[in-house]
C-alpha cells in the first residue's frame, strides 16, 4: 500500500529530517510512528500526503509512484488519503455537519449523498447529538471526533494522524483511539504518529520508531521503548 | 453524469462566494469602495477629455481668417477675387463682406445706444474684407501666410493664440488624463490584489483544509475570483451611478448660464465610457484576485 525506498528528505534550511528511510506499509495495517520531538515523524507524514517531495528515494503509494505524480493528480490521492492533526483543524464558523459536509463538497458529492453520509460517519464517532453545535462549543475530544468523522467521511482507504492526541487529556485521548481502532476494524489502513507511550504500550499494534530522521525500530506488536 | 458534478461543483462555489461576501463584509466594503474612486476618478478623467475635446473641436472649426482688402482696390475688383481666394490650398469657404456691411455689424456688435454713423459723419473707414474658413484647423497658419502675400490684400487677421492654446491644451488633457488613468488602475488593481490577498489570509484554515480533503486548485481559486470580480463589478456600478447623476446636474446648470458651451450629453460616447468602466471593474477585479491567488495559493 505504501513504500518508502531510500527516502531522505532535506529541508531548504538544510536541515537533514529523514535519512535513507525504508518503509513498507500493508493494507489494513494499524501503525505508530514513534520517536522524540524532531525526529521526523511529521515530515514522513508530509511525505505520504505530498505535501512534501523527497530530496532523494522513491514513494509508492498504492502501486502509484509519488514523486512523478503531476501536481493535477494530487488532489485524486489526498482524496483517498484521511488527514487528523493534533490541533484538529475545523472551521469555527461552521457547525459540525457542515465542517463534514464540506469535505463532501470539495469532491462534488450530491446533496442526497450528504445528508445521508453525514449523519452516518457522525454517529460512527459519537458525535450523533452534536451535529448543529460550533465547534468552539465541543470539548478538545470531541472536536477530534470531528475531524476524524471529516477525514472519514469520503472514505479513504488510508488515515494519517499526526499527533491526534497532542491537546487532549489521557482519558479522552484513549476514546480517540478506540475511534481509530473501529475504523482499522473495517479494513482502513490506520498510520499514527505520536508520542503518547502509555497508549503504544497498552495497544500493542506495529511500532516504527524514529531517531534523529532514522529508522531505529520496526517491530510487530511493538512498545514504545526498549526495556534496554 | 459530468454535467452533474460541474453544476454541483458550481452551486458549492457559489455557496463558497454568498459565504464570504457576508462574512468579511469590512474587507469587501473597502474594495468596493477603492474600486468605485478609482473608477470614479477615472470616469471624471474620461468625461473632461470627452468634452475637452469636444470644446476644441467645435472652437476649432469656428475659426476664421479675416482679409481686409487695400484702400484702393475698388469694390468690383474686390468682388472677382473669390475664385482666387478660393484657389488657395486648404480654403473651404470665402465669404465676401462689403465695409457697408462690415459696418452695420459693429454697429451692431456695439450695439443701439450708440450713434456710429453720426460720430463718423459719411466716412466709412472699413475696408471691404473677406471672410474665410479652412477646411482643416491646423491649415489656418498657412492659408493665412499664403492669403497675405496676394496682391490687393492689405492685412490678415485670425485668432492665432487662440488655435494654438487650444491645440496645446487639448494636448495637455489628454496627456494628464491618459495618466491619471493608468496611475489609478494600476491603484484600483493593487487594492483589490491586497483585499483578495487579506481576504486569503483570514481564509487560510479554509484554503488548507479544502487541499487537505483534495481540492482541486480550480475549486479553492473560483470563489476568490468570483468575489473579485464582483467586488470589482459593485464598485464600477457605484461609480457610474455616481457619475451619470452629477454629470447630468452638473451638465444641466452649466448649459443654464453657459448656453454655447458644447457639452457632450446624453447618447453614444457617455454610454461607451460608462460601459467602459463597468468592464474596468470587472477587469480589474479579475486582475487583482488572480495576482493575489497565484501568488499565495501555490500548495
Ligand atoms: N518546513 C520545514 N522547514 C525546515 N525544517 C523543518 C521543516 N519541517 C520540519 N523541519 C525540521 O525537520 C526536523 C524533523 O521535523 P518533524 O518531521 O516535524 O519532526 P517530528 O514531527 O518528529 O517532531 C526538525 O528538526 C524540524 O525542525
Ligand atoms: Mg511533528
Amino acid at each position: 500500500m505504501i513504500s518508502f525506498f531510500n527516502v531522505s528528505k532535506i529541508y531548504p534550511n538544510g536541515v537533514r529530517a529523514l535519512q535513507e528511510v525504508s518503509l513498507q506499509i500493508d493494507k489494513g495495517e494499524f501503525v505508530f510512528i514513534v520517536g522524540p520531538s524532531g525526529a521526523g515523524k511529521s515530515t514522513i507524514v508530509k511525505l505520504i500526503f505530498r505535501e512534501e517531495l523527497p530530496t532523494k528515494g522513491q514513494i509508492y503509494i498504492g502501486g502509484r509512484s509519488v514523486i512523478r505524480m503531476k501536481s493535477g493528480e494530487v488532489p485524486a490521492l489526498r482524496r483517498r488519503i484521511g488527514m487528523v492533526f493534533q490541533d484538529f483543524r475545523l472551521l469555527p464558523d461552521r457547525t459540525v455537519f457542515e465542517n463534514v459536509a464540506f469535505a463532501m463538497k470539495v469532491i462534488c458529492a450530491g446533496r442526497s449523498e450528504i445528508t445521508e453520509r453525514v449523519p452516518q460517519v457522525l454517529k460512527l464517532v459519537g458525535l450523533g447529538k452534536r451535529m448543529d453545535d460550533y465547534p468552539p462549543q465541543l470539548s478538545g475530544g470531541e472536536q477530534q471526533r470531528a475531524a476524524i468523522a471529516r477525514a472519514l467521511v469520503n472514505s479513504p482507504s488510508i488515515m494519517i494522524a499526526d499527533e491526534p492526541t497532542g491537546n487532549l487529556d489521557i482519558d479522552t485521548s484513549w476514546e480517540i483511539m478506540d475511534c481509530f481502532q473501529e475504523i482499522s476494524k473495517r479494513g482502513t489502513t490506520v498510520i499514527i504518529a505520536t508520542h503518547a507511550k502509555e497508549i503504544v504500550d497498552a495497544m500493542r499494534q506495529r511500532v516504527v520508531a524514529l531517531n534523529c530522521g532514522e529508522i531505529v525500530r520496526d517491530e510487530h506488536r511493538g512498545v514504545y521503548a526498549n526495556a534496554t | 453524469m459530468f454535467m452533474r458534478m460541474l453544476l454541483r461543483q458550481a452551486y458549492y462555489i457559489l455557496q463558497e462566494v454568498g459565504r464570504s461576501l457576508k462574512h468579511n463584509s469590512l474587507l469587501n466594503f473597502a474594495a468596493v469602495g477603492t474600486t468605485a474612486i478609482s473608477l470614479l476618478v477615472l470616469g471624471v478623467g474620461l468625461l473632461l477629455v470627452i468634452n475637452t475635446n469636444q470644446i476644441a473641436r467645435t472652437v476649432e472649426s469656428n475659426i476664421e481668417i479675416m482679409v481686409f482688402l487695400k484702400e484702393d482696390v475698388s469694390q468690383k475688383e474686390a468682388m472677382a477675387m473669390e475664385p482666387l481666394l478660393k484657389s488657395v490650398s486648404g480654403v473651404k469657404e470665402a465669404e465676401f463682406i462689403p465695409r457697408e456691411e462690415g459696418l452695420a455689424s459693429l454697429e451692431g456688435w456695439m450695439g443701439q445706444g450708440t450713434d456710429i454713423r453720426d460720430t463718423l459723419g459719411d466716412k466709412n473707414p472699413l475696408p471691404d474684407a473677406y471672410k474665410i474658413k479652412t477646411r482643416d484647423p491646423q491649415e489656418v497658419d498657412a492659408a493665412a501666410a499664403k492669403i497675405g502675400r496676394l496682391p490687393g490684400v492689405e492685412k490678415v487677421r485670425y485668432e492665432q493664440e487662440v488655435v494654438n492654446k487650444l491645440f496645446k491644451l487639448n494636448n495637455w488633457v489628454r496627456i494628464i488624463g491618459l495618466t491619471v488613468i493608468v496611475l489609478l488602475g494600476i491603484c484600483a488593481v493593487f487594492l483589490i490584489a491586497t483585499t483578495t490577498r487579506l481576504t486569503l489570509f483570514a481564509r487560510r484554515r479554509e484554503i488548507s483544509i479544502m487541499k487537505y480533503v483534495g481540492a482541486t486548485d480550480w475549486f479553492v481559486r473560483w470563489p476568490f475570483l468570483l468575489e473579485g470580480i464582483i467586488l470589482g463589478c459593485v464598485g464600477a456600478l457605484l461609480a457610474v451611478g455616481i457619475l451619470y447623476f452629477s454629470y447630468g446636474m452638473l451638465t444641466a446648470k452649466l448649459q443654464e448660464t453657459i448656453p454655447f458651451l458644447p457639452l457632450v450629453s446624453g447618447g453614444g460616447q457617455l454610454l461607451l465610457i460608462f460601459e467602459g468602466l463597468l468592464a474596468g471593474g470587472v477587469v480589474l477585479g479579475a486582475i487583482g484576485s488572480t495576482i493575489s491567488v497565484r501568488k499565495y495559493l501555490s500548495v
